[in-house]
């Protein structure tokens, strides 16, 4: 079982196409808020646990590091997120570019999806837009996705 | 992750998607995309290594230059040989009157213990199988290795999610056990390799597998199609 095998495993999966690329000009890094959002089913204990099919997503908080990592699928290594969360979600890296004026700010609140999906139309029309809705309504500018 | 990418960009904000499987990469095309070579589960590459995350988002927020969409691949990759084991110790036998996997867990629990006090229960226990209960967990895959109808062997759950508690387990302990950071898989190839609960679950896998039980119940108790 090496890495390879599992990713081309993974390929063979039907992916999502669009028929248009949405492009938004950015504001300059230094004037934006930058949220992360993973596929990799993180969450807080005592949050709801992510169901087998569930598309929703739930808040990560930036101050609050406890994240769980409870994905479904057994397809990846765990080891480096628990020796170090900033493997999946690198909240500590974006706080040091604040940190060094390259970001202006670090998003208060980030959004966790499962990855282990198949039901991708239900999250091109709900918990996707519901979730940009939510990061919208905190000012976000810049989304960094992080998968496992 | 690049489905998602579409819809936050088409909402306003400027995405930039980490992949790190290319053909999935380019078959979504999302507005930016870095692809990485790193190992499943390390989409910034390397833990504990600041400098190394800070090189691979320098590298994915340049992406923001850009004047239209692009997928640019990282200018490194992290290799896994797919053979690689951890070293990693494992507690000498105990009570001999014990199933030798219900021993090893027994030896494995204060490791287990330190380690989670040490980084929290990031990838450990409770899906559904809690720290008290694993010995009987795993008690219910010896009964399937035994030829226990699957079913009837009192597995507590989704045998994957089950599956991943006790491989949680036994990787959360190593962090405490082995001298180095484990490099990718090599913490999965030892639990399922070397030690007694990870043959006892190869086995009742592969005893579901025999007796017909659906694909996607047996199949997804370990990674990959070994």
């Amino acid at each position: 079982m090496a890495d390879s095998d599992i990713k081309a495993m993974t390929a063979q999966i039907p992916a999502a196409e669009f028929d248009e690329t949405s492009f938004t000009t950015p504001v300059p890094l230094n004037e934006a808020t930058v949220a992360i959002v993973t596929s990799a089913a993180l969450h807080h204990p005592g949050d709801e646990e992510f169901t087998m099919l569930d598309i929703g997503y739930r808040v990560l908080e930036s101050s609050n590091h406890d994240y769980l990592l409870r994905h479904w699928s057994p397809n990846f290594d765990a080891t480096g997120f628990a020796l170090d969360i900033n493997t999946v979600f690198p909240i500590d890296r974006l706080q040091e570019l604040v940190d060094q004026k390259i970001i202006r700010k670090v998003s208060d609140q980030h959004l966790s999806y499962a990855g282990n999906q198949f039901d991708l139309s239900s999250i091109r029309l709900d918990s996707g837009p519901a979730g940009a809705q939510f990061l919208k309504e905190q000012g976000v500018d810049v989304v960094l996705l992080t998968p496992v | 992750m690049s489905t998602l990418a579409h819809i936050f960009e088409a909402a306003g904000m400027a995405t930039i998607v980490l992949g790190s499987i290319k053909e999935q990469v380019e078959a979504t095309a999302p507005p930016r995309a870095l692809y990485c070579d790193f190992p499943l589960g390390r989409p910034l590459g390397e833990p504990l290594d600041p400098e190394f995350q800070h090189r691979v988002l320098e590298s994915a927020f340049r992406l923001l230059e850009a004047k239209e969409p692009i997928i640019e691949e990282y200018d490194m990759s992290i290799p896994d040989n797919g053979d690689e084991i951890l070293a990693c110790p494992l507690p000498p036998r105990h009570d001999p009157d014990l199933h030798p996997a219900l021993d090893e867990v027994r030896g494995l629990r204060p490791a287990y213990e330190r380690a989670v006090e040490k980084y929290g229960n990031r990838i450990g226990m409770g899906r559904i199988v809690q720290l008290e209960d694993l010995e009987e967990a795993i008690m219910a895959l010896i009964r399937v290795t035994e030829g226990v109808p699957w079913k009837e062997a009192g597995i507590p759950g989704v045998p994957s999610r089950v599956s991943q508690d006790i491989r949680g387990y036994y990787e959360t302990a190593s962090l405490e056990l082995s001298e180095n950071a484990p490099r990718a898989w090599t913490g999965t190839r030892w639990f399922l390799k070397n030690t007694e609960a990870g043959k006892v679950l190869m086995a009742a896998r592969q005893a579901m597998a025999d007796s017909g039980a659906n694909q996607p119940i047996w199949f997804y108790m370990t990674p990959g199609d070994d």
